[in-house]
């Protein structure tokens, strides 16, 4: 393993997340305001509690996931698409280091970003409602993973994606429905039975739903399904990844 | 002398059947100036990239320094810098942070020192601060060579690297890459400026449409340059050389109107002033004379025109 070329490639990562620091601090901030104004008060006035927790905090691991699941995405696919659309990739490409090394500078990178920016979040949720956080390790367990798996993800779109449009189709087209119809903002008990048990085919719902455990101790789907969801999907990222790093796929002519 | 890089039948088909590569063999030696010649298309930069790791090649077998680019990937790209043909750099960060990603990412630890005396000597220690898309493309051009030499390679591709920039610029260029070569540097460079191979390499190669067309000393190469023509018109055609000029291999035009010499201006004697003698002594009228060198441009374009052929 060349750590010194994964480092390299972390901290010139990194200094692109610096640069926009501010822009990078301040949209989350905004943004996770924005929607406990909009769902906290205006549906929390309806739904005043689920399952013995006010409206307003059951929102924070949905709202938290929402953010890591597209950041994640987003910088890595951007971070990797980045150097394929301006050229510079073939710096790493001549250098003496192999695909797994690229990987975990640019996923390492994307992750550290969507970790900084998913506490951003909670810490700001924070200030709006009372957060007792009942399992803090599982829930920094989760968080780490879903940022790192889904960073994982980011990076194979990156590698597969020929335009801007399909960096963005991926997020946008799957990701946002799955994450909104995966119960971040409602528990899936709330549905119609025939919605509960068609819900159960989104992955999504399985991360929320254990995130949601370390927080209040209360799931939609036992906790070690969670688990195996979120690793589940990290196995097929990660065998995704050993075979484009076999082929070389989309990168080396 | 040692070779450093050893490439055997190298072919490169690319995806969709075009076959860039035919089958080129080259050996390189340690510590030379390796100028490649050939015109747009010709597989150049195709030959660089499957040397360098960013095409894979079909088949043929490269040795950098006795590694496998293959096998023995790290190793043999290790040694190796590259400064690509396309000025291809991040633009918002800065040239000091991108000289230093590029010698991190060849997994040599951190050295400053290094560092400044290469942006020092290609002049862009003054803007080592200022992010890349504020520099001019002669400077950008020097921070590519720049990130190549971070890693204090052994071997040095440069794909045109002159490409659009000034006349002292050129001039500077030059310079570092043979102040490299004192350090025993080898370089390998492309360019479609034959005054350039002419200038700094010690070896010329030409390549065409995929195939290695010559390589050789560029000193033996000026002696066929040394080479020069005679024309000599004559006011009235004949039909052959007259018998009593047979001695000076004289070629006779189609026409009948011209006849051609072809003499070494490095002999002691060119023979010029016996043949005018022998000329109007075989009562050969001349309308005209004129005299012609080979360049390597000439080598150059007929080696390429017979490769077409
Ligand atoms: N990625 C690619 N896919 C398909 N064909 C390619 C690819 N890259 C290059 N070629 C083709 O291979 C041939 C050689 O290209 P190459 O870039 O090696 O030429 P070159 O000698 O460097 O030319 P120039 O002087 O214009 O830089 C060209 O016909 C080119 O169209
Ligand atoms: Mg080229």
């Amino acid at each position: 393993m060349n750590l010194t070329a994964v480092k390299a490639i972390y901290i010139f990562e990194m200094a692109r997340f610096f640069r926009t620091l501010t822009q990078s601090f301040i949209s989350p901030v905004i943004s996770t305001a924005l929607y406990f104004v909009v769902f906290g008060s205006a549906i929390g006035s309806r739904i005043q509690e689920v399952d013995g927790v006010s409206y307003g905090a059951f929102i924070v691991p949905g709202l938290i996931m929402l953010s890591i699941m597209t950041q994640g995405i987003s910088n890595a696919s951007f971070g990797i698409y980045f150097p394929k659309f301006i050229g510079t990739i073939y710096e790493l490409l001549a250098a003496p280091i192999n695909f797994l090394e690229i990987v975990v500078g640019y996923v390492g990178a994307a992750a550290t970003k969507s970790l900084f920016i998913g506490l951003v979040i909670l810490a700001t949720a924070g200030l709006f409602v009372d957060l007792n956080i009942q399992h803090p390790i599982a829930m920094l367990a989760f968080m780490v993973l879903t940022c790192t798996s889904f960073a994982l993800f980011g990076f194979i779109i990156g590698i597969w994606a020929k335009s801007f449009e399909q960096l963005q189709l991926i997020p946008l087209l799957v990701l946002t429905p799955l994450v909104f119809l995966g119960g971040s903002f409602y528990s899936i008990s709330m549905l119609p039975p025939v919605w509960q048990t068609v819900t159960l085919f989104n992955p999504v719902v399985y991360l929320i739903s254990g995130f949601r455990w370390a927080f209040f101790g209360l799931a939609d789907v036992p906790v070690g399904l969670s688990l195996l969801a979120i690793a589940g999907f990290t196995g097929i990222c990660l065998v995704a990844v050993w075979w484009i790093f076999k082929t070389g796929w989309r990168i080396r002519s | 002398m040692r070779s450093i890089l050893d490439i055997t039948d190298l072919k490169k088909v690319y995806e969709g059947g075009f076959e860039a590569l035919k089958g080129v063999s080259l050996s390189i030696h340690e510590g030379e100036i390796l100028a490649l010649l050939g015109p747009n298309g010709a597989g150049k930069t195709t030959l660089i990239s499957t040397v360098c790791g960013i095409t894979t090649n079909t088949s043929g077998d490269i040795r950098v320094d006795g590694y496998c680019v293959k096998d023995d990937y790290r190793a043999a790209r290790r040694l190796i810098g590259l400064v690509p043909q396309e000025v291809n750099l991040e633009p918002f960060e800065t040239v000091w942070n991108t000289v230093r990603f590029s010698r991190g990412l060849h997994g040599k630890r951190r050295d400053d020192a290094y560092l400044e005396k290469i942006l020092r000597k290609l002049s862009l220690w003054e803007k080592k601060s200022s992010r890349i898309m504020e520099l001019s493309g002669g400077m950008k051009r020097r921070v590519l060579i720049a990130k190549a030499l971070s890693h204090e390679p052994r071997i040095l591709f440069l794909d045109e690297p002159t490409a659009g920039v000034d006349v002292s610029l050129r001039k500077d260029m030059w310079d570092t890459v043979n102040e490299l070569k004192r350090d025993g540097v080898t370089i390998i460079l492309t360019t479609h400026y034959i005054e350039e191979a002419e200038a700094i390499a010690d070896r010329i190669g030409v390549i065409n449409k995929g195939e290695l067309l010559l390589i050789e000393e560029k000193a033996s190469l000026m002696q066929r340059l040394g080479q020069k023509q005679l024309t000599v018109e004559l006011q009235d055609a004949v039909t052959a050389v007259p018998d009593a000029l047979s001695d000076h291999g004289l070629v006779l035009s189609e026409d009948g109107r011209t006849l051609t010499y072809s003499y070494d201006t490095q002999a002691d004697r060119t023979g010029i002033t016996q043949l005018l003698g022998d000329l109007s002594a075989a009562g050969l009228v001349l309308k005209d004379l004129q005299t012609a060198q080979n360049s390597l441009e000439d080598i150059f374009v007929t080696l390429v025109e017979e490769g077409q052929a």
